[in-house]
Order: C-alpha cells, then structure tokens, then sequence
C-alpha cells in the first residue's frame, strides 16, 4: 500500500479507495490495483479455458463468487440443470458449475437457495462491503457501488487475470460527481432518477469517469434503490458509480451472512466510517439535477439516453442539431417502429417484463405489486425475481398472488428476459416489451425486440392499460 | 498475443454511433465462442442477416468492396454496454484489427488491449474527415502506425492519436499483461499481507 502522506491534498472517496488496493502504479500511468472480489457467471467460461491452458491455479479461490444466472430457466427447476432441454445452455450452467468446484470458488449454483443474479445476491449475502475493490465479468458490477465499493465489470480475459493473480492493471479514471438536491417526489423512483441522469448526460456522459452520486436526494434512498441507480451507471458510460457508505448502509449490512460479526464488524464499522470523501475534494465533472423534479420515464429508442417523461412526446430528429444524434434518432424510430413527435404514452405494448439486477430486488416487487393489487393486466407478461431469497420473500408477503391475480406469471430467478440467452424467455421480431432492465439495444430481449425501460411501478401501470404509463395515469 | 505494428488495410467506413456490444455480438451467439472455430459471421450478426439465416447483402460491411476490410472507421460511442468479450472476439474473427471512433465503451476498449484489436479515439471531425473520404473512395485504405501513433487516411489527412504507454508496449510485443504482472508476484504478495493483516474481514 502507498502510505497516506500527512497534510495530503482533499480526497474523493473513490481516491481513497483506489489507493487503498494499489500495489503498484507504474510512470506510464497504469496502476496493479488489489482485488477483494471477482464475481463471475456462465458467460465467464473463456476464462476458465485460458486459465486451463495456462496451467495457473487461483489465487483466492473463495473470493471468487460463481452465481448461474444468464443461462437458468425460470420454470421446472426443480429438475435441475436437466431442466434445460438445449443441450448447449445446459453446458452453460453446467460448466460453471464444474469450473467453479474444481477451482474452490464460492459456488452458487443453479439448486443453491441461494441461487439469483450475481448482482443481486452478492450485496444480499453481505458478500459486497463497503471500500471494497469489486470486479466481475459482467458490465453491472457497478451496481455494487451502491455500498460504497469500487465496482466494476471486466472481460474474460481480464478476469482470468484476477482469477490468477488477484490483481488487474487498471488506468486511473477520472472523477464525476452528481449531486441530487432535493428528496424524490411519490411517484418517482429510482429508475426515473438513473433514466433522467443518462438522459442527460448521454450514453457517452460519463465515459472514462467513476461517478459518486450525492446530495439529499441520493442519502434519502434506501439501499435497493441506490442500487437501481449505481446498476446503469455503465449505461451512461461510467466504469463505476458509488455511494458513501451510510448508516442506510450499515443497517442493510448488519447481520448477513457473508458480513463481519462481532468484535470484526466493530472495526469494519471503523474503517468504512472513514471511507466517504472529504468535503474541499475536487471532481473532474460536477453535474447538478434537482430530484423533486424527477417524474416516471420511459425509454423510445435503442439506447437507454433516448428516454423522456411518460408525458411527453417522442423527440423529432429534424429538430436536433447534433447530426450523430439525428441520424441515431432517426435509426432508432425506424427500429421501434414510432413516429416523431408521438406522445410516447399513446404507444400500445405486448409484453411486460419485470426482472433484472436493476429493478427485481424486494422492493421493486413490493412496488409493482402495489399498483397491480385488485387490477387485470390486459398484457401478458413475466414476473422474475432477483433471486431466489427474493422470491422466498415476495411469496412470504403474497406479492406472488398479487401478480398471478392480475395474470402474469411468476418466475423461478434468473437474468430472464434481460438479455434474452437461456432459451425460452425472449420475445418475437417486432414485438414491444415494457421491461424494468437496463437496456434497450436493439435485438436485446430476442432478435428484432424492442424494449422501453420503465420503473418497475410504471411498468405495472402499462400492464393494465396495455400502453406505457405511469401511476399517475390510473 | 498477436504483434500491432504497421496495418495498412481497406478500411469501412460506419456512420454509426451506438454501435453496442448486444449488435456486435447478440447475447444468444456468445456461446458459439466457447468452442473453437471459425465464427465470422457473429460480428453484427442481426444486421447482416435475415431470421432464415439469408444475407442482407445491402449492409455495408458485406459489399465485396470491403471484402479485406481491417479497419472501421465509426462515430461515437462504439462497443458500449456488457462486458462479453465475445463482442471483440466477433470484431477480430470478422478479420478487424482495428477501430476508430469518437469514443468507445471503457470495457470494450480494455478487451480489445486483450484481443491485439487496436481502439483508436479521434475527435468528431477527425473521424468525420476520415469517413468522407472513404466514402468517395470506395475501398480505400487507411494507414496506422501504432509507433508513431498516427493514423493516415487515404486523401493523406494524418492524424494523431493518444494511448497509454504500457498498452502500447504489450501490443507491440504481442505481450500479454499476465506475464508483466508475474515480474511483481513479490509486491503483490507483501501487499495482501500487510492487507489482510489490517482488514482481516475482508477474506471469504
Ligand atoms: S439481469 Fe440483465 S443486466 Fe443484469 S446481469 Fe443479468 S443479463 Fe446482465
């Protein structure tokens, strides 16, 4: 470690972090920086294989955290993996499995009642920790920023690199600091928040930056909604979004089962107490947004930065100057099959999503439920909870009759209709999905999809209307 | 690794930005990457062909002209989103060794450092330049020496670029960060003593 030299300069948390795990920092400006976590999933098999071919073992095997998510079927499963009838997806979720014993990483397969999306359980197994240096080969490890962690996702061949070393070479990013003045108004989540800030800055905003999200309106909200926003970090570009840790935080913290007990947490309390940055430290980029102003939103084109409130219209490219954008405008329209200037709550949706390391923790659930409770959804549509302690959960409150009454139907845990990969959730060429995920690129939930990102309580409102809606429209 | 010296190769002009890692790459073709094999046409998979698997030979990258093409040249925001390596992977089995854009996603770029495909920032009207004068000559190449750090195009508008100077040398090299890092084994093992020793929490 580089020691803290005495009267240094002010210091934003993320600087304090990153020092704090760096081994090393070379003069040509790359820095080995010390890794507490390495979470991975299916999609991480490359890295096993160049591991293999190598002949390294891991370093720290139970630091890396294997959770069967991506590929998992949300029926049956009580089959196991031989539940999945492509023999190529049960490969998948099998050899994860395989590569995680056979290393000694912490597993937590598919018949684990632990089992969820890596970014929901690792925070909800007290796995993620405040000050920590998190990676994962999966790009909403920034979700886990929430805690005041550096987190961030990695490529297989990066991962590897972990796997064998315990460390990455890491450029230092620069510094983001938004700052959410004012308490979010009923009505508003989360989601609305992160959807107004890419809106904003753009896709690109916050490229090659860490943002840290501050003021009022951020310390207001509770640890699953810091996660919701922390999570699309990524989607504005960012390598990572983070939280000071808090008291919301310790009390999240306190008592999971992979968290510090007893005279440990005591000094773990210490030590993260220390973490947030100090008051005079400068950022590279400051950005200010007033958080009584946020208002549902829905996202119209391929990109989660073409979003606008639920009561506005979709935006003309012939009005944008920036010709990239026009031309992305335009190309997103045709792809989506909307017209300029369409009030964007006069569009008719088939499908509903609600699922996703963004929106599918407790909360989200509670929050759509809420809407739907004595309602018909006129669409059908996928209830998928973050995990499977999520499920347990939902069902203990009876938000699953909830959400069956209304008429759709309720999931075994897993990535879902996210992304689209494990066989059997994905949507038809054309067809139009209300989806509380975190991307809307085109093909993303199935070949010729199209996804309008929403909260999950609008989400809920556009079920029962069969248009997107917010609350505020029943 | 492969070496990146010179390329000197038919360049693509995209006029495009948000070219993103699920159009790169859709997530239901990363596993194809799992197994060896020749996997060309995953790149832009859904643009380039129909459901039935037929091609629509009307997308740019598919017209004979650019048949060697190494190099694309894009707008902004290129390779944005999931982390999947696959999505380089795609770009260098589809034969590219290099791309220029305006901006790119953090991660892609890191993997492309890993998979010897060389990311090149421009600003909008360098990038701009160089794809007009693709456009009128149809098939034309671009230059780029990553020594000099210059890419050249083909009316000989030369522009310069930045990058870091240990990716530049794993690249050159053909050398792959592993074997760097194994030089310091002894720092890294001080470090996680002293580490452990202070935050003895932190070990699963
Ligand atoms: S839920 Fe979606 S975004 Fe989250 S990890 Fe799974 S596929 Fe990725």
């Amino acid at each position: 470690m580089i020691p803290e030299p005495s009267g240094a300069p002010a210091q934003t948390m993320f600087a304090r972090i990153w020092r704090r795990h760096s081994v090393l920092a070379l003069e040509d400006g790359e820095s080995l920086i010390y890794v507490d976590r390495c979470l991975i999933h299916e999609g991480s098999r490359p890295a096993f294989q160049s591991l293999d071919r190598l002949g390294k073992t891991l370093r720290c095997p139970a630091q890396v955290i294997a959770c069967a998510d991506h590929y998992v079927p949300t029926t049956n499963r009580e089959r196991g993996t031989g539940g999945i009838d492509d023999p190529a997806i049960r490969q998948m979720v099998e050899s994860l499995e395989h590569n995680a014993r056979r290393h000694g990483c912490t597993l937590i397969g598919l018949d684990d009642p632990r089992q969820g999306i890596l970014h929901v359980v690792a925070p909800e197994q007290g796995i993620t920790q405040p000050g920590m240096m998190i990676c994962g080969g999966d790009s909403h490890t920034a979700t886990h920023g929430a805690f005041g962690a550096l987190a961030f996702g990695i490529g297989a061949s990066e991962v590897m690199h972990v796997m064998a070393t315990q460390t990455l070479w890491q450029e230092m990013p620069r510094t983001m600091r938004i700052t959410v003045n004012g308490h979010l108004a009923v009505g508003a989540s989360a989601k609305d928040l992160i959807l107004s800030i890419i809106a904003r800055i753009g896709t690109g905003g916050a490229t090659g930056h860490v943002i840290e999200y501050a003021g009022p309106g951020i310390r207001a909200l509770s640890m699953e909604q810091r996660m919701t926003v922390c999570n699309m970090s990524i989607e504005a570009g960012a390598r990572a979004g983070m939280i000071a840790p808090d008291d919301t935080t310790f009390e999240y913290l306190a008592g999971r089962p992979a968290a510090p007990a007893g005279a440990l947490w005591q000094s773990a309390l210490e030590y993260w107490r220390s973490l947030p940055g100090d008051i005079e430290a400068q950022f590279d980029r400051e950005v200010r947004l007033e958080g009584t102003q946020i208002v549902p939103m829905a996202s119209w084109g391929t990109s989660p930065e073409q979003c606008v409130a639920i009561g506005d219209r979709i935006p003309d490219p012939l009005r944008e100057t920036d010709g990239a954008r026009r031309e992305a405008q335009a190309r997103a329209l045709e792809y989506m099959a909307l017209q300029p200037n369409q009030p964007i709550a006069e569009i008719a949706v088939d499908r509903v999503f609600i699922g996703s390391c963004t929106n599918a923790r407790i909360e989200d659930l509670r929050e759509a439920a809420a809407v739907l409770k004595g309602r018909r959804s006129v669409l059908p549509g996928l209830v998928v909870p973050g995990s499977s302690a999520v499920k347990r959960q939902a069902e203990a409150e009876g938000l699953d009759y909830v959400f069956q009454a209304a008429g759709l139907e309720w999931r075994e845990s897993g990535c879902s209709l996210c992304t689209g990969v494990n066989g059997a959730d994905f949507l038809q060429p054309g067809e139009r999905c209300a989806s509380t995920s975190n991307r809307n690129f085109p093909g993303r939930q199935g070949p010729g999809s199209r996804t309008h990102l929403m909260s999950p309580a609008s989400v809920a409102a556009t079920a029962t209307l069969g248009r997107i809606a917010s609350v505020r429209d029943l | 690794m492969e070496r990146f010296e010179l390329l000197d190769a038919v360049a693509v002009p995209l006029d495009e930005s948000n070219v993103d890692t699920d159009q790169i790459c859709p997530a239901r073709l990363i596993r194809a990457f799992a197994q060896p094999g020749r996997h060309e046409h995953v790149f832009l998979h859904d643009r380039r062909f129909n459901e039935d698997g037929s091609p629509k030979p009307e997308f740019i990258l598919d017209q004979p002209a650019y048949a060697n093409a190494q190099i694309i040249v894009a707008q902004r925001n290129f390779g944005v989103g999931s982390s999947r390596e696959a999505a380089v992977m795609a770009v260098r089995a589809a034969g590219f060794r290099a791309i220029v854009a305006e901006s790119f996603g953090d991660i892609f770029v890191n993997n492309c450092f890993k998979n010897g495909v060389l990311p090149i920032r421009l600003v909008a009207n360098e990038v701009d330049a160089l794809r007009a004068s693709l456009h009128r000559q149809t098939g034309a190449h671009v230059a780029i020496d990553l020594a000099q750090q210059t890419v050249t195009g083909p009316d000989g508008g030369s522009y310069a670029f930045a990058i870091g100077a240990l990716r530049k040398r794993c690249l050159l090299a053909g050398l792959d960060d592993l074997s760097l890092t194994e030089r310091y084994a002894d720092a890294i093992e001080s470090f996680e003593r002293t580490y452990r020793a202070e935050l003895p929490w932190l070990k699963l």
